[in-house]
């Protein structure tokens, strides 16, 4: 079955084929932050993908990964294009490192995964929030639903975590 | 185990076509905001230009290219209306990584004996029609599947998808927005002396720096125009280019659509702020005996200011990392050691998804920059090299030019092309 749903006005669809994506999204959905691991290379990869971009084997297995990590780089959008964002900005899409098999299998590789800076609530950061997060803000993942069972990924400041002391912005507020 | 996508690209392709093939005609539309006509008839209009260029007539071409993001017209409907018929077509989905790609497969496809001349085209109503930067139609289209984990997130449109490139190398090599600003001071610079260009203004840093934040690093004034245009080249053999009125800019290498690893979503594969060009040069450069200290004018992609320099760096013109230094220096005005995108460029004269870049270099190494200068008894242009606004935008003694495409961080294609010495 497809799965569709209605997110800040943007339909979301996930065809009933596209199997890797399902699996994906519906895993979000019950706060369970999956990726797929190789067989043969024992390595997870992201986004989703048909074969394991180190071995191209086809065989993967989807296994339970934290979500933490380190903004690597990020887009924060003044002049919004798409029509659900005009009433969001600034708004950030942050790249974070995971934690996980950050520098494997060689020193600039990392599963850096999307997603837009938000509150511990899954609301879009507020302006001042925003401005306190750059390359080297640590964070944590947060799960934002579209429908039931349908969740996508998110970014939060991770509180608990010991922060830098000024993570490097854009010189221009 | 051998673990593929982190090995260096294999570039160790055949080398024997250098020199053999030319761009023997060029031509474009003007390029307007509200063209008032469709696709069709802007493709038209710059083939048929093209044609009169080369001095060709609909019987001298049989092969056609385009290129588009379901924005354009097909080969089939153009070439019925110019009355060409076709031995070979062929339509491909792409944007700025496309003009240089698809010299390749001409010279291919005529090396292979199913054609002879190739015209390439581009038609877009960039601005009335499919808006490039991503408003309108794009933004409209619904988000299915692999799409989520970008659209999703806000996360579409050119400026948007190049950010964390951009501001990562600001990150790792101390590049200033100052810096980079060069590249519009430079192209608008070109522009005001580009009759056709559609903002002829000369812009300082400072106008850069001031003008409106649009998505972190880019102001509005490093980031291009859109525009309603079309533009075409026309390829053939070197000896058929010979017969043609105006001289053949010889093509010396090219290198199409060469990725980055992990091109289904580069990101995951660092550094972020290297681009293609890190593994296109070791194409380029070997296939055309050259290399960047030889190329005389460069036509570097300028979706954004940011680009520009970024190719300027990883195809070998400055050091890794000092593409801020390069793009500020003066380097690259008119003028200087090597000027880039003379025309204008995407950010000034008008957007066409590269060709027109190539366009613009095909005039300078035939020393026919479409400038103010005046035209002489011979009915050829008398370049001044006064590049004072207003004046010559033609580089003196251009002997090889650099073309350097963009799709994006991850994929981009490129092309050396000479001055024609029989």
């Amino acid at each position: 079955m497809p799965v569709q749903g209605d997110y800040m006005g943007m339909m979301l669809t996930i065809d009933d084929l596209d199997g890797e994506n399902l699996d994906f999204f519906r895993y979000c959905g019950a706060r369970d932050f999956r990726l797929q691991r190789g067989k043969q290379s024992g390595l997870l990869r992201y986004p989703p993908a048909t074969a394991c971009p180190w071995t191209s084997d086809r065989e993967s297995e989807w296994v339970s990964v934290e979500g933490k990590g380190t903004v690597h780089s990020y887009a924060e959008v003044h002049h919004p294009i798409q029509p659900a964002f005009h009433d969001k900005v600034p708004y950030m899409i942050i790249l974070a490192d995971l934690d996980t098999q950050k520098g494997e299998p060689s020193a600039d590789e990392a599963i850096r995964v999307a997603g837009n800076l938000v509150t511990a609530d899954g609301e879009f950061a507020p302006p001042e929030m925003v401005k306190r997060v750059g390359i080297g803000t640590r964070v944590k993942m947060v799960f934002v639903d579209v429908v039931d069972g349908f969740a996508i990924p998110q970014w939060a400041i991770d509180e608990d975590a010991d922060q830098p002391e000024s993570p490097w912005r854009y010189p221009q507020e | 185990m051998s673990l593929s996508s982190v090995s260096e690209a294999d570039t160790s392709t055949e080398k024997f076509l250098r020199g053999k093939y030319a761009i023997c005609g060029i031509g474009e539309t003007t390029y307007r905001r509200g063209s008032n006509e469709t696709t069709r008839a802007l493709g038209t209009w710059a083939i048929k230009n093209a044609m009169d260029d080369a001095g060709m007539e609909a019987g001298d071409i049989d092969g056609m290219l385009s290129y588009s993001g379901n924005d354009s017209t097909f080969s089939t409907f153009i070439a019925g209306d110019l009355g060409i018929r076709l031995n070979f077509y062929m339509d491909v989905h792409g944007g700025g990584s496309s003009t240089e790609a698809l010299v390749g497969i001409a010279i291919g496809v005529i090396e292979a004996g199913m054609c002879k001349t190739v015209a390439i085209f581009r038609a877009m109503n960039g601005y009335s029609a499919v808006r490039i930067g991503g408003t309108g139609a794009r933004s409209a289209v619904p988000i299915n599947g692999d799409q989520i984990h970008h659209r999703a997130y806000g996360w579409q449109s050119a400026g948007q998808m190049f950010a964390p490139t951009f501001l990562r190398h600001m990150y790792d090599y101390g590049t200033t927005p100052e810096q980079v600003a060069g590249v519009k001071v430079a192209h608008s610079k070109h522009a005001s002396n580009n009759p056709k260009a559609y903002y002829k203004t000369r812009y300082t840093v400072d106008d850069v720096i001031n003008s409106r934040i649009i998505c972190k690093p880019l102001h509005l004034l490093d980031c291009c125009v859109e525009t309603d245009n079309a533009t075409c080249i026309i390829v053939t053999r070197l000896n058929r280019a010979r017969d043609c009125p105006n001289p053949p800019a010889v093509i010396q290498s090219v290198v199409g659509r060469c990725c980055k690893p992990r091109i289904d979503m580069h990101y995951q594969h660092g550094p972020i702020s290297t681009v293609a060009g890190h593994y296109a040069k070791d194409i380029l450069w070997p296939n055309a005996g050259v290399g960047p200290e030889d190329i005389d004018v460069t036509g570097s992609y300028d979706a954004f200011t940011f680009t520009t320099m970024l190719q300027l760096e990883d195809y070998g013109f400055c050091k890794k990392g000092e593409g801020g230094d390069y793009v500020s220096s003066g380097t690259i005005e008119l003028g200087g050691a090597r000027p880039n995108n003379t025309s204008g460029g995407h950010l000034c004269e008008g957007y066409t998804h590269g060709m027109s870049m190539v366009i613009e270099n095909t005039r300078q190494l035939r020393g026919t920059a479409d400038d103010s200068c005046p035209v002489g008894p011979d009915g050829k242009k008398q370049h001044t090299y006064d590049y004072a606004e207003g004046g010559c935008r033609q580089v003196k003694d251009a002997e090889l030019s650099a073309n350097l495409g963009w799709a994006m961080p991850g994929t981009g294609s490129a092309m050396v092309m000479a001055k024609d010495h029989r």
